[in-house]
């Protein structure tokens, strides 16, 4: 398997270990990623706030690089998922809109086709039939005795037209590949909520409560950690969480990790490979139940 | 056979609500508004739930479905029976309920006041009505399908942690007189809108989208004030400055730049909004997570300028 990989600045910024661990993962199931070095931001629906047409030029020309290397683009950042797969259908439903877009990219060489190539998260090359067939036969340590909670970034589920899980209030995409590692999924209603971030420099006091009742509802659940597609779902629940805590006062405490640094754990890959030493939650508790 | 387990609540019985069971042999192209009327006529006539028009119109039956809001005369059962052949039904959240499934619109309805939904022309009514073109309908079109049903409210996820937020159909409301060309109060309702409790406050999360029964869409009509607010200049805020900040960083390196985006977005003079990002920011500087130092751009970031210039960002 081969794709164009749009690596969403966030992978680049402050969680470089969720870039660490996708091309491990990537490394550990055979998968090839080609860097989208040329890729733009995808604005995260910000730059569209601004100015929507900007904001779609950016993403198109993004897509048209993929288009040009003739690989489906994947994405890592359920933000950058939701956004890419936004632009796609404002272009492709609309004839005129998309003249105006390309005319825009034209002087740069790059023009957007449209249906030619596929916008996938990781989460749901993974989910493919394809997907957990390699991730069952890849392998090496079952995450046995690991009670892991879901956290599916809203951006990837609604508009729930746009999402590729079949059932967006009612996601089991995650949890399956959580099975195929070992692992035991905890169903809890906050894993398709909003994690908060988008208004944390705008609305702190709800952005962090928002956080909280979800980490409060998968620790209730008996979660041993989350499990996030999402890096700014990660920075939200685990680099906020100490002023989360202040705020709730419950005194809980839970790791928060990448999907691709399960997905690398269950293929061998030691947390230090995965850079999970660089979470603000420390994860060591989950070694003890791995070993 | 479907069971309905409806959450019932009568303050003068009982404090507390309570799950009860009922169970219909019904057709499931029935909908669940047919069906809530069978247990009411037949079974429970104390069952209490608002409804008039069964045509998704009036929108008074909006209840919570398996934990979702929906228009109760919108949908067949056949589509919200679970493998079990249940379904919950529970009053709509983010309100207080009355008696069952009923519950207080005040302060919904105080939440659309407060957006002055009425047209505020400067001049006087003229004689005739105030023409629209169509292309100037277009922008006011999808918010004027609201029929105020109360299922975005119920189910936003940022009214669930925070009272002071109008909410995604006051806010979609709103978009249908900022973007009326006959109103004259555009820049006096985006500064109203741009404070605390208003458009910056949506996270994007879509789940009002997902649950609007109609064309509405909230959502997508806070982002159009959001655009409006930022090209009438009320951009002293936030949210504003967020926006501004974020297209001002893709500009000039073609990616986020994470250690500028919130500085700028509390605001350079703002000590207490600074100060109050100081913690997170150590945390992360010692565990080795601050985003580097050195921002480096995106390759052909000279295309992305180019994008800018030609769009005159």
């Amino acid at each position: 398997m081969k794709f164009a990989l749009f690596t969403g600045c966030v992978a680049k910024g402050a969680t470089r270990e969720l870039m660490l661990s996708t091309m491990k993962s990537a490394e550990g199931l055979g998968i090839e990623f080609i860097e989208m070095k040329s890729a733009a931001c995808c604005g995260a629906g910000v730059v569209s706030e601004k100015n929507p047409i900007l904001a779609d030029a950016l993403n198109a020309r993004s897509i048209a690089i993929a288009e040009e290397q003739n690989l489906d683009l994947v994405t890592i950042c359920s933000t950058c998922q939701g956004i890419l797969k936004k632009t796609e259908s404002h272009v492709d439903s609309d004839p005129a809109y998309k003249e105006k877009v390309n005319n825009v990219l034209e002087e740069g060489g790059h023009q957007y086709a449209g249906g030619k190539i596929k916008i996938q998260h990781f989460a749901n090359v993974l989910g493919t039939e394809e997907g957990l067939k390699l991730l069952r036969d890849k392998v090496k340590r079952p995450l046995t005795g690991l009670k892991t909670a879901a956290f599916y970034g809203c951006y990837v589920l609604r508009p729930s037209e746009l999402s590729l899980y079949e059932d967006p209030d009612n996601p089991t995409g995650m949890e399956e590949i959580f099975e195929i590692l070992g692992a035991t999924p905890v169903y809890y209603d906050s894993r398709i909520k909003c994690c908060g971030f988008p208004i944390i420099m705008m609305n702190k006091d709800a952005s962090h409560d928002m956080a909280g009742n979800a980490l409060i509802d998968a620790i209730d659940s008996g979660a041993d950690c989350v499990v996030t597609g999402c890096p700014l779902c990660h920075l939200s629940l685990d680099a906020y969480q100490p002023e989360i805590d202040r705020m709730n006062k419950k005194g809980y405490s839970i790791p928060i990790l990448h999907l691709p640094q399960l997905v690398a754990l269950a293929l061998g890959y030691s947390p230090q490979e995965l850079g999970m030493d660089k979470h603000i939650i420390s994860t060591t508790r989950l070694d003890t139940i791995l070993t | 056979m479907i069971t309905f387990k409806i959450k019932r609540y009568n303050p003068e019985k009982q404090a507390e609500p309570y799950f009860e069971e009922f169970q219909l042999d019904v057709q499931d192209d029935l909908t669940l508004l047919d069906c809530m009327n069978e247990i009411k006529w037949t079974l429970d006539g104390s069952l209490t739930y608002r409804m008039s028009c069964r045509s998704a119109i009036c929108g008074s039956c909006a209840v919570k479905a398996n934990g979702h809001a929906i228009l109760a005369c919108q949908r067949q059962v056949r589509h919200l029976v679970k493998d079990d052949d249940t379904i919950v039904l529970e009053p709509l959240g983010n309100m207080k309920p009355i008696k069952d499934l009923a519950v207080d619109f005040k302060p919904f309805w105080e939440k659309i006041d407060k957006v002055k939904p009425y047209l505020q022309p400067k001049q006087k009514a003229p004689e005739k009505e105030r023409i629209q073109s169509p292309e100037q309908f277009k922008f006011i079109d999808d918010s004027s399908t609201c029929i105020m049903c109360g299922a975005c409210y119920s189910d936003c996820d940022v009214l669930e942690v925070d009272d002071n937020f109008l909410g995604p159909a006051a806010l979609a409301k709103a978009q249908r007189f900022v973007q009326d060309s006959r109103d004259e109060k555009t820049l006096e309702r985006v500064k109203e809108l741009s404070k605390p409790g208003g458009i910056w406050d949506c996270t994007h999360c879509a789940e009002c989208v997902e649950r609007c029964p109609k064309p509405a869409r909230p959502f997508d009509r806070i982002k159009e004030i959001m655009t409006v607010a930022l090209e009438q200049g009320v951009t002293n805020n936030n949210g504003a400055r967020h926006a501004l900040s974020f297209a001002k960083s893709v500009k000039s390196s073609g990616r986020l730049n994470e250690n500028i985006i919130p500085v700028e977005s509390v605001g350079f003079f703002n000590f207490k909004g600074l100060f109050d990002l100081l913690p997170v920011g150590l945390r992360m500087f010692f565990k080795g997570k601050n985003p580097p130092i050195l921002h480096k751009s995106i390759d052909e970031v000279e295309d992305v300028k180019r994008i800018y210039r030609e769009l005159n960002e």
